[in-house]
Formats: C-alpha cells, structure tokens, sequence
C-alpha cells in the first residue's frame, strides 16, 4: 500500500502518534467517592476531596486500578507491579487542586501493541508506549454569563487512562482504525464505555511530515480530538499545513493546536516556549502502588475473549471468511448479537454464513435507516433465528424473509406470527408449481417458441411469471428445475 | 500559678469534686485576662459554654469529658473558623470535622477556642502570622519573647494554663521547639501515627499532628486519644494504639541511650550543653548504657528539609486559588490576575518565599540537582537513624539551640529562623516520635527542652523516658 502523499514539489509521509484518553468504567472517581454519572446537574457530584478543600486527601480507588490493569492486559501489555502517582502542577479555574494527580516516571501499565486488519486481509501491529491512570479536570462555562466563567466539577477526579502509542501510524485511516480498535478492545474488557460523543474517549494526535527515509520531522499536536471524523480531518489539514510550510522553505515550529470542528483548520494554542512545567513530583500523600503477580493474575482470569481471539475462534467454528469474521468481533455488541442468534437454535450453527449476512446487510441496513443500534434493535436475536431457521428449511424464501424482517421490524411481531398471519409459506408442492407452469407456457407460446429457438435467457422471464402467480412463495429451486424439465419435454 | 494536670483534673471531675462548668469557667476567666498573648486567633466564651450545656445533658461515660482543650488553627472544625494563620482563609468555615479533632470530641473534651500559629505551619516564632505574634507567657514586662512556632499559640496556651491540653502539629520541630520556648511538653509521634485527614496541608510527607501538655502523663492520656488508623489518610498506620499512660514506666534499668555526636554544634549556649550532660547523668543513674552514636549525614538535614518542606508546600498550597473559598482578590480582570492579586494579597512574605524555594527546586533543569537529590539524602538521614537504633533504645538531644528569644530577633532573617530546627529536623525527615519536655534553664531563667526520639511507633519508649527524666528532674 503506497501511504505517501504528494506535495507540490516531493512526495510526504505522515508520521502519526495517538495520546488516548479513556475515561475508566467505575461508579465512583479515582480517588474520591464521588459518582461519575454522565449529565448530572453541575456540581452534584463533587466530594469535599474533589472540591480541594483544605486538609482533604485523596484515596485511591481500588476498583479504577483493577480496570486499568484489565485494559493493560487486553492490550498485551506489560503490568507494572510497582507504579506512583505524581502531581502535574498548573493552574486553571477548573483544576481544584492546582494540580493533576497522574503517573509520570512509574506508570501502571508499560509496553503494548494492538494489530489493526486493513480489508485487503493484511494486518499492522501499532505498538503502545504506556498507559496511566490520571484524573480529569473540571469544566469551565465560558457561554453562560457574559461577564462571567462558571466551573462544573462534576467530572473533577473522574478517573482517565492515558494510553500512548509509538509513532507507528502513517495514514488518517490507520489512526481511525487504531482508535476504533482500542475502543472495541475496552469496550470488550468493559474497562471504557467508549461513547466519543459524552468525551469518554478522547485523543490528543501527535503528527509531523518527512520525506520516506528521513528522520522524523518536527511535531505538532492537536489536542482533544472526540470523534474518529474530527481526528481524520485535523490529520489530513494539518499534515497539510505542515507540508504547504516545508515545501515553502520554512520549518514547524513545535506547537500545541487546537482543531476547529466547524472550519476544519487546526491553530496553535501555545509554542514550545509557552509551554508549562509541570513540576512532576510523587504525590506525598499517596504511596506507591504496589501489584503482585497474585493479583495480576486473579484479575487476568476475569479477560473476556477479546475481538482478535474471537474473530479466530469465529473463523475456526463456524469457518466464516476473515472479514465476515472481523466485521463481527468490531463491535462487542455486534458479537453478543450474533452469539445470541446462533445459540438461540442449535441448527443455525451449520448456517453460520446466512446469520452474518442476515446481521450485517438486513438488520444493519433497517437499523442505520431507523437510526438505531443493536442495543435497541426492535428485532432480538431469538427472533432473527426463528427467521433464519424459517429460510434454511425452506418455509419461506429468502426474498420473502427481507419483507417479514421489515414487518418484524416496526411491528415487533415474530417471523413466525408474520408468516402464519399472512399466509407466505412457500410453495413445495410439486403438483402445485407444475400447474402454474403450465398455465405460464400455455399464455406464452411466442416466447417458448423464441426459447426453442435459442433464446436461453428467456427462462428468467418464465421464471417470474410463475413467481408473480405464486405471490413469489414459490420454491425457487423447484421451481427452476420443474420449468427445465418441462421446456425440454415440450422439445 | 499551681497548674492543674490533666490526670488529676479527670479525677476531681469523677469525685465530682469539681464540676465541668466550674472548671471551664475557671479557664474561661484566665483566657480572658491573658488576651494581651494573642494566643487565640478564635476564641467564642459563648461558643464554650454551649458545649458545656450539652455536655451536662450527657450521661455517657467519656475519657475526655468536660476538659478544655486548645486546637491549633490548622485543624478544620465544624463549630468554629478555620484560618490556618492566612489571610487567604480568612473567613473560612469548613463543614467537616479533621480526624484529631472529632477524637477529641467523641471523648467529651472542649474545645476553648482556635490558637495562633505561623502561617499556614511556615515559621519558628508564630510571627507570620496574619493574625499578629503571640507573645511566650513567660515573657517580662519589658522584654516579649517568642513562643517558638509554628504551632505557638497551643504551646503558649498550655503555658499560660487557658487550657489541659493543646494540639499541634510538627513538620520540622513545630510541635518540639514552641514546647521547649514555653516550658510544656510537646510530643511529635510516628509519622502516620494521626491521621492527617482536616489538617491544612504544609508538607503532606512531614506533617504530623501531636500534643502539647503540662506533663508527660498527661500527654501520654492525649496521644491515646488523636491517634489511629483512618481509611481516608493513604499515609495513615495500621497499628494498635497501646495505653500509653496505662503502661508508663519509669525503669529504664538496662536500657540504652544514644547520644549523637553531630549534635553537639558550635555556638551552642554553655547551659543547653550542660542540661544534655545532666540528662545523661540522671539516665546513668538509672542504669541505662550511654552509647556514642554517629548520624553522619545531620548536616545535611536542614537544607534537605527546606527543599523538600517548600517543594510540597508549593504544590498544596496552589488550592488557595480564589476560585471555591477563602478569600479573592477584588482587582480581577482576567483569569491570571486573579491567581496573581489572590495570591500575592492573600499570603504572607514567610509563605511566598516557601512557595519560590519550593516551585524552583521542582522546576525542569533543577529538579535532579535539588528535590531529587533532598530525597535520596533523606534516605540517608532515615538510614542512620535506623542503624543507630540497632545499638541503642532512644536517642536524648537538646530540642532547640536556644531558649525563646525576643520576639523581633531574627525576623529579617529566614535563614538564622530556620537554624531554629537544627535538631528536630532530623527526626521528621526519617519519620520519627520525638518529645520535649522542660529541662533546666538558661541564664535567664528561660526553660529549655530536652528531647527523646524513639524508634518508630515507639512512642511508649519516648514516654517511659520521658516520664522518668521529668520525676528525677523535680
């Protein structure tokens, strides 16, 4: 695959790295015992620790560290059995503390990789630096006084895991990839709801250009990306802007950039030079923490099957192609669905094919259209297999199968009422198709004649006749195969 | 003046000899004419007698009942202001209660009022205060004395007798130095020992409530007390508390005193190099084995401290922001400006050069050469200690290089004020339970302190050699 870019004058390639921020699946904050409800009214859901009143000390919760060992291990990660919190120091109005407590020199988890599958079957391993565990800010409301700025802590100490990568991505599609498999693998561990559009999973992209075969060039990074549509857009700009500036002679300048989601430019926040120190220092007020292998392992047992592994496992069960497969483990609630489907009747596991088909076209399609999901698809996996059970044994056809979907669909009837109400049984009858053949040969004798005369295609139109006779219940098969017969006995 | 003890107090209250109202009142009336010390940064007589009302309705047997108790103003209390000595929490009023002060409650005592410290715990003489210097009870007319600092105002309040018992707390000798100043006894415990949860931060490492008192018996019932494992301090110690004052004993037979040799320094005054040879004497006696010991790395104690003490306090004090409480600034038209007038308006000179020393030793390009350093060199301070403490049972030092001197001394200079620590310091750093308590006098008849430091969570050694120091001393 050729990644590179053309510029004016060379070809560029872009050299990408993702700062992800996954904001940890836990009912309390990381050191507090606060809620993390999403859209709770402001500042409901601050503790006297979250507020940075005097005298209060944070304790960490042992809940967000089991869920972030858990990711550690879905990413194939090393876990560290020593890791300390360290104070990132900085002021802003929505920064109680005056200070992030996060994870610097130690943190929790060290060096990973996640494989991301391109459509042609090859794969790419992007490896993964760390990931820590940090709190979440605050928000400021600049929009809600004119004079004013007003400070939300709902989400104050909320626990974040910071997941870096190498910079081993080269194209705006690989990082959607990267960021849409890092989101399926938590969603699969339940360590992240992975909903972009609340801000529970956010990334900082870090990206510079070089010529193939240079040395990395000098980066920028785009801050606070909440979409993978956003990330590829401020990718494609930026890359750009950095190449338009090359190509013209000038350098980059090491900036921190803010995406605009409505213009679709990036723009820098601040230089290098403007940058902060942190100040980093171990928080004196939590000690290190300390895993055994003990408990790594106890927490190991409780890995669910991941998308690779299950995409495997799919592949070897129930032999289905690899991208049948991956299209299937991509989402955790696509797998549930067709795990459901497929355990709801033991004989639709020889029909393995038909069940993906039937899951990522048909229902795909009715539920994009409604814009639904899985997770509140109006059809359950019990009664798509009934519907799939009713084509694999011949009771309806496939073509009929589609209408008693979209009938199940809006009525939230079972295929089986559908079909018993409606009468759309197919036709098996051999006796039956033969008359209805007959009738079509003896209301068409031109076109038979033209057929004896070599006109082969015209058996698709004896075909629908008979299909439009039998309000298309017809077996195909039978049918097909009966009208042969009869086109050559008539010879 | 024939101060009360606390022991004999609880007795008296018991034989209902005296009642609590009678024995308040009578506290009540001495803060009330001592007012000129400025021990006090919150002193409500209506607020003492309302706990004096609802504990005479209670019928459950308590510890503490009824015994005026003195908080230094840097615990947060639910029923009285919280300033920690700043400006910048002028008028605050939290809504919970810190883990030493609700023990203390839950065992019947009376809080008397809040007492005057140096800002925010920063400073050797309870003069950075924004509330005005306390002035040492043993003052002349003539001549005011500092109480020592930072924790001044308790020491002061115990030695002017407005109260049984007073809590400090001790970073770098807050608790040791202003007992010794005022003739009382002061006891800094384990690090870990107090939970530190409601106590303003200073440095979260070093921080250590404790106990001010009229005698080592006494302060032995008070440390009971405040002491104890709390799930909301991740520093907190999971130990048993043992009755201290139960288990006092004064035969120290067969026991080891080591005495370091980096303690003895120059310029020390003839008098506390005498009471430290008298104390020894007296253990002698006792048959306890004097063992030289070396704590080579003490020189290096006191610049660690002020590295690491202002780093920490650099950070713990960025939540005084003007954004949730305390006070703001009025000149604001930006974000950065009202950091910048909150601050610069809010703080005091001693607490702003703490957060400088503390923001550059952490700043990128000095953070190897300063903190880092600081921290492996405390390693090494806590490393003697626990070698010595292979060869001996306690160690008996002076607590502070002089007596209380005039209140004015040393106040243009930060670095002679910080010389003030010379010989707690050490202990803090490596954790340790140290105790002052009034030993002889200099030539002025000012009282100086000795001090015993124990192996960790060994706060009964300290009070066992205490005790028997103070009975053989009177």
């Amino acid at each position: 695959m050729n990644n590179l870019i053309k510029g004016e004058k060379h070809d560029w390639e872009m050299v990408i790295g993702l700062e992800i921020h996954a904001q940890v699946k836990s009912n309390s904050k990381l050191f507090s015992s606060s809620s993390t409800k999403f859209g709770s009214s402001p500042n409901s859901q601050v503790s006297l620790v979250d507020a940075a009143m005097p005298g209060m000390l944070p304790v960490i919760n042992k809940y967000c560290v089991e869920q972030a060992v858990k990711t550690g291990v879905g990413l194939k990660a090393k876990i560290n059995n020593y890791s300390v919190f360290d104070r990132k120091n900085y002021f802003y109005a929505d920064l109680p503390q005056g200070y992030q407590i996060s994870q610097y020199k130690y943190p929790i988890v060290g060096e990973g990789k996640v494989t991301i599958d391109f459509k042609d079957g090859t794969s790419k391993d992007i490896r993964i630096v760390r990931l820590h565990l940090e709190q979440d800010a605050g928000k400021s409301l600049h929009d809600q006084n004119p004079s004013k700025t007003y400070v939300d802590l709902n989400r104050s100490g909320v626990a974040l895991m910071e997941i870096v990568s190498e910079p081993d991505i080269r194209t705006p599609e690989e990082a959607g990839m990267y960021i849409s498999k890092i989101r399926s693998i938590l969603m699969y561990l339940d360590t992240c709801d992975g909903n972009m559009q609340e801000g529970s999973l956010r990334a900082d992209v870090n990206i510079s250009v070089r010529k193939p075969g240079d040395e990395y060039g000098t980066r920028c990074e785009i801050k606070n990306l909440n979409s993978i549509k956003f990330i590829k857009q401020a990718i494609n700009y930026e890359a750009k802007r950095q190449i338009e500036i090359l190509e013209s002679g000038g350098s980059i300048e090491q900036n921190t950039m803010l995406f605009n989601t409505s213009t679709g430019k990036t723009r820098p926040m601040r230089n290098k030079e403007e940058a902060h120190d942190y100040r980093y220092f171990p928080d004196p007020d939590l000690l290190p923490l300390e895993i055994s292998e003990e408990e790594i392992g106890k927490i190991k047992l409780t890995i669910p099957d991941l998308p690779d592994e299950l995409k495997n496992k799919f592949i070897e069960t129930y032999r289905l192609s690899n991208y049948d497969a991956s299209v299937l483990t991509a989402e955790k609630q696509t797998s549930d669905y067709f795990n459901e489907t497929i355990d709801s009747d033991l004989e639709l596991k020889n029909h393995a094919k038909i069940v993906v088909n039937w899951i990522t076209s048909e229902l795909f399609s009715l539920l994009n259209k409604n814009n639904l999901d899985l997770n509140n698809s109006p059809v359950s996996p019990k009664n798509l297999a009934q519907l799939i059970k009713l084509i694999s044994t011949n009771e309806i056809s496939g073509k009929i199968a589609k209408d008693v979907l979209e009938d199940m669909f809006s009525s939230g009837k079972t295929a089986r009422q559908i079909v018993d109400e409606k009468g759309l049984q197919q036709v098996t009858d051999q006796d039956e198709i033969e008359k209805v053949i007959d009738e079509v040969i003896a209301e068409n004798p031109k076109m038979v004649e033209q057929y004896f005369a070599g006109k082969d295609k015209l058996l698709g139109f004896f075909v629908g006749q008979a299909m439009k006779l039998t309000k298309g219940k017809a077996n195909p098969k039978m049918l097909n195969d009966i009208l042969k017969l009869k086109l050559i006995k008539k010879n | 003046m024939s101060k009360l003890s606390l022991k004999q107090t609880l007795k008296d209250l018991d034989t209902k000899k005296i009642s609590i109202r009678e024995l308040n009142q009578d506290y009540l009336k001495r803060i009330k004419e001592k007012e000129n010390l400025n021990v006090f940064i919150h002193f409500s007589e209506e607020n003492v007698l309302k706990q004096i009302d609802k504990l005479e309705k209670d019928d459950s047997p308590k510890k503490l009942k009824g015994i005026p108790i003195a908080i230094k103003d840097l615990f947060c209390t639910k029923s009285m202001p919280t300033t920690a000595a700043s400006k910048i929490l002028k008028n605050f009023n939290p809504t919970y209660e810190s883990f030493v002060t609700q023990k203390l409650l839950d065992e019947g005592s009376i809080f008397v009022g809040k007492t005057n410290l140096d800002e925010f715990a920063m400073g050797s003489a309870t003069n950075t205060s924004f509330f005005g210097n306390t002035i040492n009870p043993l003052s002349k007319e003539d001549e005011p004395l500092a109480p020592g600092g930072s924790s001044g105002g308790s020491a002061a309040a115990v030695a002017a007798d407005l109260c049984l018992g007073a809590t400090g707390t001790d970073t770098g000798g807050s608790i040791r130095q202003p007992a010794s100043f005022c003739g009382v006894v002061g006891i800094k415990p384990t690090y870990g020992l107090c939970s530190r949860w409601g106590i303003a931060a200073f440095a979260s490492s070093l921080d250590q409530a404790g106990i001010f008192s009229h005698n080592v018996e006494d302060a032995s019932i008070l440390l009971q007390s405040i002491a104890g494992f709390d799930q909301r301090d991740s520093t907190s110690a999971k130990v048993d508390i043992p009755n201290y004052f139960e288990n006092l004993d004064d035969d120290l037979n067969g026991k080891t005193v080591g005495i370091p040799k980096e303690y003895s320094i120059d310029g020390i005054p003839m008098e506390i190099s005498q009471i430290w040879e008298d104390a020894i004497k007296i253990l002698e006696k006792k048959g306890v084995k004097i063992k030289n010991i070396s704590l080579p790395h003490t020189k290096y104690a006191l610049p660690t401290y002020y590295i690491i003490a202002p780093a920490e306090a650099s950070s713990n004090l960025a939540r005084y922001d003007g954004v949730k409480y305390g006070f703001r600034s009025d000149e604001i038209d930006s974000l950065d400006e009202m950091y910048e007038n909150t601050r610069a308006q809010g703080f005091g000179r001693e607490v702003k050069r703490r957060i400088l020393i503390g923001t550059y030793v952490l700043s990128a390009g000095y953070y190897d050469a300063y903190y880092l350093k600081a921290q492996k060199v405390r390693k090494l301070i806590s490393d003697d200690f626990n070698k010595a403490f292979k060869e001996c049972d306690f160690i008996v030092t002076p607590t502070a290089p002089s007596a209380a001197f005039p209140l004015n001394e040393k106040q243009n200079d930060p670095i002679k004020m910080y010389l003030n620590d010379v010989f707690t310091v050490p202990a803090s750093l490596a954790g340790l339970p140290g105790i002052s308590i009034p030993f002889g006098e200099d030539k002025n008849n000012l009282p100086l302190g000795i001090q015993i430091l124990g192996k960790h969570f060994d706060e009964q050694q300290v009070f066992n050699v205490a005790t028997s120091l103070e009975r053989s001393y009177e």
